[in-house]
This record gives structure tokens, C-alpha cells and sequence, in this order.
């Protein structure tokens, strides 16, 4: 178990120092994908082992493979594979073959610092995981070296730098609050604090929760928070773009749910559940209100991102069974689908030339199989049936349901059907418009560009139709583990 | 518990150097020569040396002197010698545009001490402490925490940011030498380090800026809206 956790990340981690020895662009593409395959290999069986052999830590309880943890680490090794096999076809694109090397060991070293910070069983450390993803991911983000691109570089590694410093204050406030009942040296590990919290003093555990809130959750990009993520994502090459989205984003989440079972041990959780669903319905709000008269194609995606962040974190606020199932399954979901409206997204915007919506015109009529593939993503994005963002979100409302949160969740299904209106109606314009004065005559896509998108949107399509029930168990004994069955 | 069990020598020390570092931050809130802001923030980290020996010394955590050391070399000689370095290649010796003039955000910064003090008092009562240097070292945790934003948010010239940001990470690490010294060994070199990672980056990035932006102003960053 500890051989099958550690691969996800030593698989990066030995991709990076090929790289670093062999600089050949070709050579660099091959290890970056060999290293993404492995781990991905690793992290599917993981949740399996976890599941039959219960959580473990390990190396002195540095080291946690649990059943959330687990789960992440699938989701992030998804995203990191599929954007892998994309990044060959993308990043020939942009003509840049004598720096292809120090992107693969980026990319890996990105892939290999977000697949670290679920392992992390101590707060501190997990804490400087999601730091160095921040600085490794700005390079990706600053790569094409654009006065935009490095513009979003900057603003990100910034504002996200100031929030999760609020983070590190939240876990050395919790660390102190804990060393009332501990003693003033004490191993720091989420158990342990666990241990801890029931007798702990409420008024400081609520305090540092907020702070890891605000500080995590500047990483999730919850709005009033998210200011960093539409630059971000928009600048930063597709693949990257969608690793910041689908695999970055949870990494960061599940801080978020990890204290906030600490939260409800040390019984502040009415007050900690209440907050972060409301920062959920106003990220669900901001988002709407900019998906619908947005210009940018990426940056839409962007959005979209901070909306379905906005939903999971309503999961986890929500709790209770189905809420935590519904979030965790929307992570997974969310992954697949994200990757591949980046990957089209990305495709459009190189053939065509422009970001600019209005510019992209029957998108297809000239790509048949692409087009309508990004299509059925839009569709599945928007939680539309019968994709399995549906199941996510229709399980996440009645996790509110169930416990009796009626007016956050009525807000939520309205602003869906505002955000699936507005994302669509992008769409529409895209695919049905009629060409605009001075058409843009796209270029042709290659195989490595397309076959991801494939691979995103049939499992997306299996998990629409059929939620496992060995899933639904998984996700039931996580709730119960994070005590969050209020 | 270590707090409570200080001798009043102790607490002085504690006291002053705490206070001293907060009287620094104001420094670099009152001054507008980028080179000023580094000479403050690194008497900072040598006074947060210091007080991490001192610590170590009378609270009787051993470890703590490696980290006094740690600090001083890190945060008290290399990181302002590498700021040093990108405040000589930008050619920008003052903050030129202020959107907030050095005695308003003087005033503005004390107002947040008074803030920082009273959400420090209610903890402190809270846990029973009200009597001890917890009030103090939680004030200025929280007063150098409010400090570095107003910095982020008022300064736009690049090094005044990455000194905003380091001002935050020196607030926590002044405050969880007196609060939680009993802290991971190991954490506290690898966030030193993580430091030394963070100024790097970010010299690079400033190199970045100029080459392609032709500024390190963030006023003029304001491309990317909507």
C-alpha cells in the first residue's frame, strides 16, 4: 500500500530528474506521459487497497493513505494523465520546441506537488505541498511569456500567497489550541488533532477554521476569493489549465473538508458548515453573473471552475451522507469534464486564432468529431442529464434537503439553470451563428488532440448512467470517518 | 505551559523584541525608498532570531536555537541580500505612485494594532491567559498580518509585494515562536526554506516582468478584467 501511494508521486518525481538529465523535447513528452501513466496506474488501484484494508499511515506518521486522501489522488492522477497525452499535441503547437523539456519537468513537478498534498498527514506539511504547487504552477502559468500571460503569473502567485499565509496562521492557531490539551509538544498530524478537538477551546477552533477557510480557499478560488483563477486559467496553456482546474482545485479542497471535521469535533460546525455554504452560493453567485456576459473562451471555462467549486464546497457545507457522497463524486466528474472543456477550449482558441468568443464560428461544421465532443462536454458541464454531473449535483441538493437547508438550496438550482442558459448560450453562438464578417479559417487538429477529449467523455458518460455502489459505500464510510453525519 | 511560567526577565525580552519587530513594520509602512523596506525587514528577522534563541533559552526548547540560527542566516541575510539584488536590477529606488499616502497608512496601520488588540484580548480572556505575554504575541501576529495586506493592497511596485508577503510570514513565524515553540522542528525549517523558494520565484517573475511587461508597477498590470 505504502509502494502503490508512494509510485503515484515517485513516477513525477523520476520524470522531472530525466528530464533534467536528457533535455530532448521528444524524450521529455515520452517521460512526462510514462510517469502520468504510472501514476495513474497506482492512484486507481489505491482507493481499491484503501477501501479493503482501511486507512494507514506510515514512515513515523508522515505519510496518510486514507480513504479522502485516496480519492483525490485518483481524481488529480485523471487529470494529470489526460492532460499529459494532451500537452504532446498542444504544446507542438505553440512552437517552442527548445523549452519543451523545462515545461515536461514543470508539468511533472506540478503533477507531482499536487499528488503530495493528500498524502500529507501533517497540516504543516500539507500546508507547504499546496504552497509549492502555487510556485511551480506560476512558471506553467507565466510560460508563454506573454505580458498577459505573466500578468496572470503575477496575480496569482500574489493573491495566492497572501491567502494561504492565512492558511498557515489558521494551522499554527489550531496547533496551539491543541497544545492545551496535549501538551506543548505534540506530534502535528490530522489525528492528533482529531484527539484533541473535542476538548478544545470553540472560540479559537472556529477563528482558525475561518483562517484556513479564507486561506484554502483562496486556493480553491471561492469567491469573493477566486480573483487570481480567471486570469490564471485563461493565460496558462490549455493542459495547464486544466490541471490548475481539475486537479489543483481539490487538492486544496480537501484542507478544507479536513478541518472542518475538526471543526464539528470541537463543536463549532453549525457555525463552520453555515459559512462555507455561503461562500458556495456566492461563488455560485459571482460565477453566473460572469459566465453569462462573458467574452473569452477560456475564461468562461475559467468561471465555470469557480462554480463547481462553489457546488462541492455546498456538498461538504450541506454534509450529512448524501452531500459528501454528492461533492465527492462531483470532484471526480468535475475532473473529467473540466479537461476536456479546456482541451477543447484550448483546441479552438489555436485553430482558430483568438480567445474572443465572437470570433469562433461553426466550430461543427469544420471539426465533426472534436466539435461535437466539446459539445457533449458543454452539455454535461452545465449538469444536464445524462452526464454524471447530474448524479453529482442532484445528489449534493438533496444532501440539502436533508438536512433541512431549503433556502441555500433553492438559490443553488436557480443559479444552475441561470449558468446553463448562459454557458449554453455560448455555445450556441459558437456552433449555429452565422460566420461573422472576416472569418478566421481554423487549422487542423492532430490525433493527440482529440483522443483525450474521448477519454474524458466516455467514462463521464458511464458514471452519468451508473453510479457504482461500491462508490456510494467508499463515499458513505467518508462521511462517517469526517463525522459529518450531523 | 509555557506561557505562564515565565519569569519576568523572560517576558521582557519577549515583550520587547515582539514589540520592536511591530515598530519595524511601521517603518516599512511609513517609508517610500524600496531600499529602507529591506534594512527594516531585516533587522526583523534578526530580531525574530533573536527571539527564537531567547525562547529556546528561558522556555528551555534546545531545537529552537538551530531555527535562531536558521533565521538569521535565511530570512536575516540571504533573502535581503537576493531582494537587494532585484531592487538594484528594477532601477526603481522609490515607490513612485501612492495610492495611500505613508501617513495615512501609518494611521491606517495603527488603527489595525488597536483592532489586532482587542480581537487579542477576547481570545486571551477566552482561554485564560489575559494575564500573559499571549496577549502581546497574539497582537502582533495579527497587527503584522493586517500591516502586510495593507502593504499587498496600497504598494504596487513588485519588491514593496514580495515585502508585504514576507511580512505576513514574519508575523506568524514571531508569533508561533512564543505561542507554540513546541512546534515540529521539521516544519519550521522546511517553511524556511519554502521561504528561500518563494523569493527566488519571485525574482525570476520580476525578471519576467520587465523583459515582457516593460513594468513592475501593478497598476499598470490591469489587462486581464471580467
Amino acid at each position: 500500500m505504502l509502494s502503490l501511494a508512494l509510485m503515484t508521486v515517485l513516477a513525477p518525481a523520476a520524470a522531472i530528474l530525466l528530464i533534467g538529465v536528457i533535455r530532448q523535447p521528444r524524450f521529455a513528452e515520452f517521460v512526462n506521459l510514462a510517469a502520468a501513466a504510472i501514476s495513474f496506474l497506482s492512484a486507481l488501484l489505491l482507493p481499491l487497497l484503501t477501501a479493503v484494508r482501511g486507512p494507514h499511515v506510515f514512515w513515523g506518521g508522515a505519510i496518510t493513505v486514507d480513504r479522502l486522501g485516496a480519492w483525490v489522488q485518483l481524481c488529480t492522477s485523471i487529470v494529470y494523465l489526460l492532460s499529459s497525452i494532451y500537452a504532446v499535441g498542444y504544446m507542438r503547437m505553440l512552437g517552442e520546441e527548445e523549452r519543451l523539456p523545462r515545461f515536461y519537468a514543470l508539468f511533472a513537478g506540478f503533477g507531482l506537488t499536487t499528488l503530495v498534498g493528500p498524502m500529507m498527514n501533517n497540516p504543516g506539511l500539507y500546508w507547504i505541498a499546496i504552497e509549492l504547487t502555487t510556485l511551480v504552477s506560476t512558471f506553467l502559468v507565466a510560460f508563454e511569456r506573454a505580458s498577459e500571460a505573466i500578468e496572470a503569473g503575477w496575480k496569482y502567485i500574489i493573491v495566492v500567497s497572501g491567502g494561504i499565509s492565512l492558511a498557515l496562521l489558521g494551522t499554527v492557531l489550531s496547533y496551539w489550541n491543541g497544545s492545551f490539551v496535549l501538551g506543548p509538544r505534540y506530534d502535528m498530524t490530522w489525528a492528533s488533532l482529531a484527539r484533541a478537538a473535542p476538548h478544545i477551546d470553540p472560540m479559537l477552533a472556529l477563528l482558525s477554521f475561518l483562517l484556513v477557510l479564507i486561506g484554502f480557499g483562496t486556493k480553491v478560488g471561492l469567491a469573493p476569493m477566486h480573483t487570481w483563477l480567471p486570469d490564471a486559467h485563461s493565460e496558462g496553456p490549455a493542459p495547464v489549465s486544466a490541471m490548475l482546474s481539475g486537479a489543483l482545485l481539490n487538492t486544496a479542497m480537501i484542507g478544507i473538508v479536513r478541518y472542518l471535521s475538526l471543526a464539528d469535533r470541537a463543536g463549532v460546525g453549525q457555525v463552520s458548515h453555515n459559512v462555507l455554504i455561503a461562500l458556495g452560493v456566492f461563488s455560485l453567485f459571482v460565477a453566473a453573473l460572469f459566465i453569462v456576459r462573458q467574452e473569452g473562451v477560456k475564461r468562461l471555462m475559467a468561471y465555470s471552475s469557480v462554480e463547481h467549486m462553489g457546488v462541492i464546497a455546498l456538498g461538504f457545507g450541506f454534509g450529512g451522507p448524501f452531500g459528501i457522497a454528492g461533492a465527492l463524486y462531483h470532484m471526480l466528474n468535475h475532473s473529467l469534464n473540466k479537461s476536456l472543456m479546456f482541451f477543447g477550449a484550448g483546441n479552438v482558441m489555436r485553430s482558430y486564432g483568438t480567445k474572443e468568443i465572437s470570433r469562433i464560428r461553426e466550430v461543427g461544421l469544420r471539426f465533426p468529431v472534436m466539435g461535437a465532443l466539446w459539445l457533449a462536454g458543454a452539455v454535461a458541464i452545465t449538469g444536464a442529464p445524462p452526464f454524471g454531473l447530474f448524479q453529482a449535483e442532484f445528489s449534493t441538493l438533496r444532501g440539502g434537503l436533508a438536512v433541512g437547508d431549503i433556502v441555500p438550496v433553492i438559490v443553488m438550482a436557480v443559479l444552475l439553470i441561470v449558468i446553463f442558459i448562459g454557458f449554453l448560450n455560448h455555445f450556441r453562438l459558437m456552433y449555429y451563428e452565422s460566420v461573422v464578417p472576416h472569418p478566421v479559417e481554423p487549422k487542423a487538429l492532430g490525433a493527440w488532440c482529440v483522443v483525450p477529449m474521448w477519454c474524458a467523455l466516455v467514462p463521464l458518460l458511464l458514471l452519468g448512467f451508473w453510479w457504482p455502489n461500491a462508490l456510494w459505500n467508499y463515499f458513505d464510510t467518508i462521511a462517517h470517518v469526517l463525522g459529518n453525519t450531523q | 505551559m509555557v506561557l505562564t511560567q515565565l519569569g519576568p526577565l523572560a517576558a521582557a525580552i519577549f515583550s520587547l523584541v515582539a514589540i520592536a519587530s511591530l515598530l519595524l513594520s511601521f517603518v516599512m509602512l511609513g517609508s517610500h525608498a524600496l531600499r529602507h523596506y529591506l534594512y527594516a525587514f531585516g533587522a526583523q528577522s534578526w530580531l525574530i532570531a533573536i527571539l527564537s534563541a531567547s525562547v529556546g533559552y528561558y522556555a528551555n526548547f534546545p531545537e529552537l536555537y538551530l531555527i535562531a540560527i536558521l533565521t538569521f542566516l535565511f530570512r536575516g541575510l540571504l533573502l535581503p541580500y537576493l531582494l537587494l539584488r532585484i531592487v538594484r536590477r528594477l532601477a526603481v529606488p522609490r515607490e513612485p505612485i501612492e495610492i495611500l499616502r505613508p501617513s495615512s497608512s501609518l494611521v491606517i496601520g495603527a488603527l489595525s494594532v488597536v483592532f489586532a488588540l482587542a480581537v487579542a484580548h477576547n481570545i486571551s480572556v477566552e482561554l485564560n491567559l489575559a494575564d500573559t505575554i499571549a496577549v502581546l504575541a497574539l497582537t502582533v501576529m495579527l497587527s503584522m498580518k493586517l500591516i502586510g495586506f495593507l502593504i499587498l493592497a496600497a504598494r504596487q511596485e513588485a519588491v514593496s509585494q514580495i515585502l508585504g508577503l514576507l511580512i505576513l510570514e514574519n508575523g506568524i513565524f514571531l508569533g508561533s515562536q512564543i505561542l507554540v515553540p513546541g512546534m515540529p522542528l521539521l516544519l519550521e525549517v522546511v517553511i524556511l526554506f519554502d521561504l528561500l523558494i518563494v523569493v527566488v520565484c519571485f525574482g525570476v517573475l520580476v525578471r519576467y516582468l520587465m523583459a515582457n511587461a516593460g513594468t513592475t508597477s501593478s497598476r499598470e498590470l490591469r489587462r486581464l478584467v471580467g
